[in-house]
Parts: C-alpha cells; sequence; structure tokens
C-alpha cells in the first residue's frame, strides 16, 4: 500500500497521504462507532417516550427532545470551541485526534439519536402490536423486535451517520489534529500547493463512497423484506 | 373463560371523545368459537383488544378464567398474554425473521430453551401444512401461508384463548374457508377457545356456534350462530344475514319475505304445498343452502302476491308448520 502511494506521489508524500488517510479514517470510524453506542438508546428514548411510543413519556420525551435540538442548532464549529473545557476534563486535553473525536461524538449523538428515532419509527405498528400481544416485554420488544426489524433502516442511517462525520473531519485543523482534511487545507490553504488539496480531495470521494455504498450493500442485502433475497 | 361485564371504551378525539365500545357484556364459554360480527366501526377491534388488555376498558370489567385482568401487575399481565393468543388482519409477522424464528419468538420472551423451542416451532410449522416453508421470509410467502405462520406463532405458547382479529379478511375466498378449517381444526384438537372478530356472516356460519352482533358499539344481539341465522331480531342481525343488497330484493316495488328450513323441512315440498293450500302463486327470487354447525339450513326469498288475503293466508300457513320468516325490509 505505502510502495502505491509513493510509486505515485513520490518522495515521502506517499507515506503523508497514507497516515492522512488512516488517521481519516479513524477519526471518522471511531466517533461514529461512539455516538451509536450512545445515540441508540437516546434514539429508543426519544421513540419509547413519544406519545404512541411503548413508554410514554411527554416531559421526558420533551426534555430530551429540547437538549438534542440545542446541541444540533449550534454550528460546530461554535459547539467545538464551547466544549473544549468539558473536553480538558474528559479526555485530558482540548487538542489532538482524540479531544476532535470527543467534538465529533458531541455533535454526532443528538443527530444520530434522531436518526435512530425515525428508523424505529418506520417498523409496523401491527408488529409491535402483536409482540406486545404476545406478551414482549419493554426490553424484549426493543431489542428482538424494534431495533432487528428497522436494521436496513437504521444501515442506511448508519452510511449517512459516518459520511456526514467524515465531512466534518478537516475541521480537526482547528485543533491540531491529523487526517485528510487537515492535509488539503495545510497545504492548499497555507502552503500554496493545490496538487496536495486535490489528491485529498480525491481520497476523501473515495472514502465517502466506500462508507456509503459499502453499507448501503449491507443493508440491501440484510434487509428480507425485499423480494430477491 | 373471558366474561366482559359491561365493558366501555371511550376514545378522546379533537373536541370531544368517541364512545368506540358501549357497555357490553358477553361471556365466552370454555370450548367455544365465538363470533363477534358486525360491520367496520362497529366497534369490534377495539372489543377485542379489550378482552387481552391491549386497550384499557374505561370502564367495566374483564375476566379472564375469573381474574379481573385490570388487576393484574404488568408482569402478570404480560405472563397472562401468553395463554390468550391473537392473529390478525396483516399477519403482523416479523418480516427479518423466517417462518421458524418467528414461531420461535412467543418462546423465546418466555425462556423456553432454544433447542426445545425450535423443535416445537418445527411441529407447529407442520401443523399448519407450512413443515416445507421453515427458512422462507414473510415477503416470500403468500397471503394464507403468512396467516398460517401467524397461528403456529400462536400456538407456539400453548394459549387457552386464540383472539382472531378479522383474520381472514385479507384472503381470497378459497384460503378464507382453509384457514377457517384450521382454526376449526384447533378448537377441536388441542381444546383452544376461539374468538373470531369479522364483517362476514359467512364466517360465522362456517365456524362460529356462538355469536354476538354489535352495532355501534353495542351489542344488539347474541346467542347460538343457529338462532339468529334462523330468526334474526335485531335490524342490524338482519342487514348481516339478509341478502339485502342483493339487486333483486332493492328493486322490487312488492314484499319480500325469506323463509328459513332446518334440515328436516328441507326435504318437504314447502312451496309446492304452500301455493296448493293457499291457493295462489309466490316467485322464488332467490334461494341457498348453508352449512350451519354440521346442520344443512336452506333460505329462501319469495316475493309475495299483492293481495292482502292471500299474504295473510301464506303466513298463516307459515306459522303453522313453524317455519321462520321475516319480511326483507324494503327501505334499507
Amino acid at each position: 500500500m505505502s510502495e502505491f502511494f509513493t510509486s505515485i506521489f513520490g518522495g515521502g508524500m506517499g507515506s503523508m497521504y497514507l497516515e492522512a488517510f488512516i488517521t481519516t479514517i479513524k477519526i471518522t470510524v471511531i466517533s461514529t462507532a461512539i455516538s451509536y453506542v450512545v445515540g441508540i438508546p437516546l434514539g429508543v428514548l426519544l421513540y419509547g417516550t413519544s406519545s404512541g411510543g411503548i413508554f410514554p413519556n411527554k416531559v421526558l420525551n420533551s426534555v430530551i427532545g429540547f437538549i438534542v435540538n440545542m446541541i444540533r442548532s449550534i454550528p460546530f464549529i461554535i459547539l467545538l470551541v464551547m466544549i473544549q473545557p468539558i473536553s480538558k476534563i474528559v479526555i485530558g486535553t482540548k487538542i489532538g485526534d482524540d479531544a476532535f473525536i470527543f467534538y465529533l461524538v458531541v455533535a454526532a449523538i443528538p443527530f444520530v439519536a434522531r436518526m435512530v428515532e425515525s428508523s424505529l419509527k418506520e417498523v409496523d405498528a401491527g408488529v409491535i402490536e402483536a409482540a406486545n400481544a404476545m406478551g414482549s416485554n419493554n426490553f424484549q420488544l426493543i431489542t428482538k423486535v424494534l431495533i432487528p426489524e428497522a436494521k436496513p433502516s437504521l444501515l442506511v442511517g448508519g452510511a449517512i451517520a459516518l459520511t456526514t462525520i467524515l465531512g466534518y473531519t478537516p475541521m480537526t485543523y482547528l485543533v491540531a489534529g491529523g487526517g485528510l482534511g487537515q492535509l488539503a487545507i495545510q497545504y492548499g490553504l497555507y502552503r500554496f500547493q493545490p496538487k496536495v488539496m486535490y489528491v485529498s480531495s480525491i481520497l476523501l470521494i473515495i472514502l465517502v463512497q466506500i462508507f456509503q455504498e459499502g453499507l448501503s450493500f449491507l443493508a440491501k442485502k440484510l434487509d428480507k423484506r425485499a423480494k430477491n433475497s | 373463560m373471558i366474561e366482559l361485564q359491561n365493558v366501555c371504551k371511550t376514545f378522546p378525539v379533537s373536541g370531544g371523545s368517541v364512545e368506540a365500545v358501549k357497555d357490553v357484556s358477553l361471556k365466552i364459554e370454555k370450548g367455544d368459537i365465538f363470533g363477534i360480527i358486525g360491520l367496520s366501526g362497529a366497534g369490534k377491534s377495539t372489543l377485542v383488544r379489550c378482552m387481552n388488555l391491549l386497550e384499557r376498558p374505561t370502564s367495566g370489567k374483564v375476566l379472564f378464567r375469573g381474574v379481573d385482568m385490570a388487576s393484574l401487575s404488568k408482569k402478570e399481565l404480560l405472563e397472562k398474554r401468553h395463554s390468550i393468543s391473537m392473529i390478525f388482519q396483516s399477519f403482523n409477522l416479523l418480516e427479518q425473521r423466517t417462518a421458524l424464528k418467528n414461531v420461535c419468538y412467543p418462546m423465546e420472551i418466555t425462556g423456553v430453551p432454544k433447542k426445545e423451542a425450535v423443535a416445537k416451532a418445527k411441529q407447529l410449522l407442520e401443523l399448519v401444512d407450512l413443515g416445507d416453508r421453515l427458512g422462507s421470509y414473510p415477503s416470500q410467502l403468500s397471503g394464507g401461508q403468512k396467516q398460517r405462520v401467524a397461528i403456529a406463532r400462536a400456538l407456539a405458547t400453548d394459549p387457552e384463548v386464540l383472539l382472531c382479529d378479522e383474520a381472514t379478511s385479507a384472503l381470497d375466498p378459497k384460503t378464507t374457508r382453509s384457514i377457517l378449517q384450521l382454526l376449526q381444526d384447533i378448537n377441536r384438537d388441542m381444546g383452544v377457545t376461539i374468538v373470531v372478530i369479522t364483517h362476514e356472516m359467512k364466517v360465522v356460519e362456517q365456524i362460529c356456534n356462538k355469536v354476538a352482533v354489535l352495532d355501534n358499539g353495542s351489542v344488539v344481539e347474541t346467542g347460538p350462530v343457529k338462532d339468529i341465522f334462523l330468526s334474526p331480531k335485531s335490524q342490524m342481525a338482519k342487514t348481516l344475514i339478509l341478502p339485502q343488497n342483493n339487486e333483486i330484493t332493492k328493486n322490487m316495488s312488492q314484499r319480500i319475505i325469506r323463509i328459513v328450513f332446518d334440515g328436516q323441512e328441507s326435504s318437504e315440498p314447502v312451496i309446492s304445498s304452500l301455493s296448493l293450500e293457499c291457493h295462489t302463486a309466490v316467485s322464488i327470487m332467490g334461494a341457498d343452502t348453508k352449512n350451519i354447525g354440521g346442520k344443512a339450513y336452506g333460505e329462501m326469498l319469495l316475493q309475495l302476491p299483492d293481495d292482502e288475503v292471500s299474504v295473510s293466508r301464506i303466513f298463516k300457513y307459515l306459522e303453522d308448520r313453524k317455519i321462520g320468516f321475516e319480511e326483507v325490509s324494503e327501505d334499507e
């Protein structure tokens, strides 16, 4: 892999791209994964507490909904600055890749929670009623009915979340993190080497394609509603 | 088995409330195939959901084997629901699970060991004639097959009662008959009490032994199917039973009566004798035979002559021979 990049770009550039490529994947995948670990329960809570949900609770729903909407409405770049002190406490630093992952996760959780909520809403009410009639408790309803039935939609949502988070990774240059976006801005903007910017961007495009198409393919393959499965 | 006492269910809607079920009292005995019939919007589906408390009655009591369902804790209620299974018009199978896994679901949630559950699920799918479709997903099955899977799934927890909410309404007549036959077999062989919600009289005729007629949220008539078929008393029962939507009866200016024979009289030449004895002719507008509870019944629509004297003679003749009849009202 390294030789491949070196042969195209010559000198030390190849390994620089490779490193940035891997860093971007690392940041994106880890942030998305953590966002989902928190976002799925939060999405379930949003869905469940809504009127007509499986455990309606108007107060809880409004409170969570308000917080989620609030974080979502703050532009990422401002949110990042706002929560730097929290990062200092939680991560131990305000800068670098790890801190940047923290910023991404905070920004992505509300987004992921809403995506999960909307996927769960797609599950047929009749199926939920049937599961209720069979005497399922809420935990069984969530883990055995709602999430498995919403799986294809959740995966499609995952592809959107992954590519959206990827789109935010260039901001990492603000906190001295690494990655393709940082490379593009660093070289393209400040060192007047547009070639690096173009190559980085192309690599980003490839990455988006891989994430998007890969997960969409998976979603389609795992969806048993499709006749051709 | 299930007893409803003065059950009411009111739904709040914007600017008021809707009374879906009004003061319904019913008693469903063990071993019954109990039909609840009514037009759309009569409150049938709400009523059946009150039986397993998917809908909580606004007032009144639901007793299951003498236990007040509303008094149970959440946990106890969920456990009770394992004894009261339900099937639906839209089947409501888990789309992402195979037929086998669908049937396993109720056993998964009740903690049956996996091996045992799979063995039982296979056995149940064989019972419903789907032994060769274990690995099929719902999307690969026809409507009738899906309902069979749903029935197998409903039987997985050895229920005492099976609630069927318009279970055959989405199926064609042939498939409907086979599903009803299956339900009847289950009732007979496994002793499962069945409650059938439907808007079709022929479903009730084919399998039910008792029926309650629901109109606008209230039970207007209840009793053995045979009795209601022979002499419907309420307007709704007549509407559901009589072939009123028949164009022939609609456009006639003359009076039309419906007479019903039970198996015995069917062998006598009733119409011929009637004509001879009453010295008048009647036109047969329609005739049908039906099998209710294994007994053959004939029903016939007769157009009465114009003169009152003949009509009263015909009525007297029918009354003397204890042949049930009623006039098909013209105004509906």
